[in-house]
């Protein structure tokens, strides 16, 4: 990816868009590959598929266009003051769009019996389904139903979080954007271990 | 029964106050035909003239009144009356009686108001009017606001500050929108005015801190120093450490817009000395612990801009912890709330005890979902103004319309200002609000997509519409159910809406619709129009039909010289006329200027639009007394 953009391929790049839609997407590419500043990717394309969730993800009209080229209308070159939104309202919107974007939360998940730790930016989530979803995949385990009373019951591994405290949580117990904003570290626990943790009282 | 006592200046300061400022509309701005003023100062009707022929009834048939100067003593009480005419069209009218009426009104003109800052000169005005204490100034065309005008077009506070220096010492007032102001404008202002007590900046530029620290430092009245959407560069003096140590008169300092960190401590000890304040609005650089700080000191203020409503990075565990809820609800006078600028939602019920007393509530900086809005807004139910994000998405709005039955104004803006993309407002939640809120009399509509029938079944819930801007951010785009135009729905507006005064139209639109807005728009004053029309009849249904028409901007719009000339009988009685990327070669430009001669008209040159050979890239014209301008840039050729 880095000796990509030094020889700078996508000048040259053939696309079907106009001249100068492409910089959109580029620039939101950018402050992605800035926040994974921690190349302590050991497996490539493994983290690979973070970074296409990634894409499709950020809401950029040029993402979706290159995805589902077939059906997107035609792309529209960028006019001048339209729409008609003062500077300083765009301004800080789109410096809350990127920051957003590019600021990401990164926290380390690990699973009691797998040998390495993944990374995940629970920024990119929109709540709790979506991440159990995410990472069932990446470790290949299944939870149970989540329910307040009793966790998640019946199943072989329980997700946990350590907060800001230092305490290890149950992931759900909070509302999502508590639990993003608390949230340090995440591990898939035994079930047998986990057991003590859950509603508190 | 006529008292003698004038009235204070505070009571002409209603004409003058909205809720919160940002849209300095106008009452009413017509000023007299130029025909009267345009030869020096004599109206075209004169009284019988004569100083010692008694009353100036002209008739020779009534006896003389014998009394010793009785000019003077129709003067005293021409003088006392018109004291109490405080708005502006009841003044032109009456400096248009005869001389003596119109000399008595100009002596006690208290609040100059001048809506496009090069129709007339500084020199002109401040000798017509010599009792001026307050002064507002209206500068750039609003287009300007959307970089559709190069920078450093004019509109220049200079020639201004230093002509009321001059003439009004005594000068208590100035309220400026879209004009450049420099640090040594404002420099000047804080060293002339020493009774100065307000100043509002509305989206105005080229200054910076160091100037608003001279207006703080030498202003010792000041009372209300304003800064709403303007750019205020940070020339890293701290401006808020520059009042004085003593007690000030502040009522209202707003400065949400001021992209620059403010010693916070320096900002604290203010408001503690500030004991008249009643209006605060932070900028984003104020975290939520620092607010609650502030609030607790100032629990009497009825307006509130929260700043960033988030916590500050380091101390964030201990800001978490304050008691937010207490703090609002002891601020038993608030009313209007806004700021908000990077909101963390969990935040937000702090807000609960204040929600019931709101009449006017600015979420457009809130990335909120409806679930987040919806505890929030179900308790608003005196709200009145709601300014907010589109993230809310219709069901938000929806919750709007169910519990805000006193809504007049609504503003809906877009979280993600770009064309294509899906859009989470549409008709539904347009037709929600008409059902709802059907007070309404202001909205502003920002979204992908909508329908006709909404747009009309709006003209029908909400007769008290006074102004309906609806911004379909797709150019061109039909009803996208019916694929039909636009025509429909902003014929039913015209129609339906009898107090429609400002309208800006969107979406697919024919000529048809102009049709409809030159046969019913009657009163309409402002007319926005973008991407719309086929051919010079839209515009000349306008221009023949809407008597009223004082401010037309158009862009992109395929109107051309004939469309232009069809409005000759009309131009003197507009403020301006704004066409850019139209269809207007220089030469049909040039016949208005020939015609027209106390018109000013300003072709713009874009240096990166790619114009066809002979077309105006923009023309911006208004009816003027002081000729062209002498601070013409280059890219500007005035014909």
């Amino acid at each position: 990816m880095v000796y990509e953009r030094d020889l700078n391929l996508e000048a040259t790049e053939l696309r079907l868009g106009l001249p100068g839609t492409v910089t959109e997407q580029s620039e939101k590419q950018k402050p992605n590959s800035n926040a994974t500043k921690s190349n302590k990717r050991s497996l490539p394309d493994m983290n690979g598929e973070s970074e296409v969730r990634r894409e499709n993800s950020s809401v950029s009209s040029n993402d979706k266009k290159s995805h589902g080229q077939e059906t997107a209308p035609p792309i529209k070159t960028q006019v001048v003051g339209w729409p008609p939104i003062r500077s300083y309202r765009k301004n800080s919107l789109q410096a809350k769009k990127l920051e957003a974007e590019a600021a990401g939360l990164f926290v380390k998940v690990s699973m009691d019996g797998a040998p390495y730790l993944r990374k995940i930016d629970l920024k990119v989530y929109k709540g709790y389904p979506e991440l159990l979803e995410v990472l069932e995949e990446m470790f290949k385990f299944k939870v149970g139903e989540y329910s307040e009373r009793e966790g998640y019951n019946g199943s072989e591994h329980v997700p946990t979080y350590e907060d800001k405290d230092g305490d290890w949580m149950l992931v759900g117990d909070v509302p999502w954007e508590m639990f993003i904003n608390s949230c340090k570290r995440l591990r898939i626990m035994k079930e047998s271990e986990a057991r003590g943790l859950g509603c508190a009282v | 029964m006529i008292t003698n006592k004038k009235p204070r200046s505070s009571d002409t300061d209603s004409n003058y106050m909205r809720d919160d400022r940002t849209e300095m509309s106008e009452d009413d701005d017509r000023s007299p035909p130029s025909d009267s003023i345009a030869n020096g100062s004599c109206p075209t009707r004169t009284c019988t003239p004569g100083s010692g022929s008694g009353s100036g009834s002209g008739s020779s048939s009534i006896p003389e009144y014998s009394a010793p100067y009785p000019d003077r003593v129709l003067e005293n009480v021409l003088e006392n009356v018109l004291w109490f005419l405080t708005s502006r069209k009841d003044r032109n009218a009456a400096s248009l009686v005869c001389r003596s009426w119109y000399r008595v009104e100009a002596m006690t003109r208290s609040d100059l108001f001048i809506g496009n800052c090069y129709a007339v000169s500084p020199e002109r005005a401040t000798s017509r009017f010599t009792r001026v204490r307050s002064v507002t100034l209206k500068g750039k065309p609003r287009f300007a606001d959307f970089n559709l005008m190069p920078p450093n077009w004019g509109a220049h506070f200079a020639p201004w500050v230093s002509a009321t220096a001059k003439a009004y010492p005594w000068l208590e007032k100035i309220h400026l929108k879209r004009m450049s102001v420099t640090d040594d404008d404002l420099a000047l202002l804080a060293e002339s005015f020493s009774g100065f007590k307000e100043l509002v900046l509305v989206c105005c530029d080229g200054f910076g801190t160091s100037g608003l620290a001279a207006v703080a430092s030498k202003c010792r009245q000041l009372k209300v120093l304003d800064l709403i959407e303007s750019e205020v560069s940070d020339d890293e003096v701290d401006w808020i450490m520059c009042f004085p140590d003593t007690e000030t008169c502040l009522e209202s300092l707003i400065f949400d817009c001021v992209e620059c960190l403010v010693d916070f401590d320096a900002l604290e000890r203010l408001v503690v000395r500030s004991p008249s304040l009643k209006k605060l609005r932070l900028n984003r650089f104020v975290s939520i612990g620092q607010l609650y700080r502030l609030m607790v000191r100032a629990p009497q203020l009825t307006h509130l801009g929260t700043g960033s409503f988030s916590p500050s990075e380091d101390v964030a565990q201990g800001e978490l912890e304050l008691d937010y809820v207490s703090a609002f609800a002891a601020c038993k006078s608030l009313v209007c709330l806004s700021g908000f600028r990077e909101i963390v939602p969990d935040c937000l019920p702090a807000i609960y005890p204040v929600c019931a007393n709101l009449t006017s509530l600015n979420f457009s900086y809130a990335n909120i979902s409806a679930e987040q809005l919806k505890p929030i807004i179900s308790n608003c139910h005196k709200l009145q103004t709601f300014w907010v994000l589109d993230s809310i998405c219709d069901e938000g709005l929806q919750a709007v319309a169910t519990t805000c039955k006193e809504l007049r104004e609504l503003r809906v803006f877009p979280f993600d200002p770009r064309e294509d993309i899906e859009g989470p407002v549409s008709e539904v939640g347009l037709q929600a609000i008409s059902e709802g809120c059907r007070k309404l009399q202001s909205i502003l509509y920002f979204c992908q997509r909508m329908t006709n029938a909404a747009v009309i079944a709006m003209s029908k819930n909400c007769p008290d519409l006074v102004v309906f801007r609806l911004c379909i951010m797709g150019r061109q785009r039909p009803d996208h159910v019916t694929g039909e135009p636009m025509d429909e729905g902003f014929g039913a507006i015209v129609m339906n809406c009898k107090k429609l005064t400002r309208l800006a139209v969107s979406g697919l639109l024919t000529d048809t619709a102009f049709a409809y807005i030159g046969k019913y728009g009657k009163i309409v004053r402002t007319l926005s129009v973008a991407f719309a029309g086929d051919s010079d009849m839209g515009l000349k249904y306008v221009l023949e039909g809407c008597p009223r028409l004082q401010k037309l901007e158009i862009r992109d719009s395929p109107f051309g010289d004939t469309a232009l000339l069809s409005g000759l009988h009309h131009y003197y009685n507009m403020r301006f006329l704004w066409m850019s990327a139209c269809r207007l070669s220089h030469q049909g430009c040039q016949q208005i200027a020939q015609a027209l001669p106390h018109l000013v008209v300003e072709v713009i040159k874009h240096e990166d639009t790619v114009h066809m050979d002979d077309y105006a890239d923009t023309l911006y014209m208004y009816r003027s007394l002081a000729g062209r301008r002498h601070d013409v840039p280059k890219f500007v050729s005035i014909l």
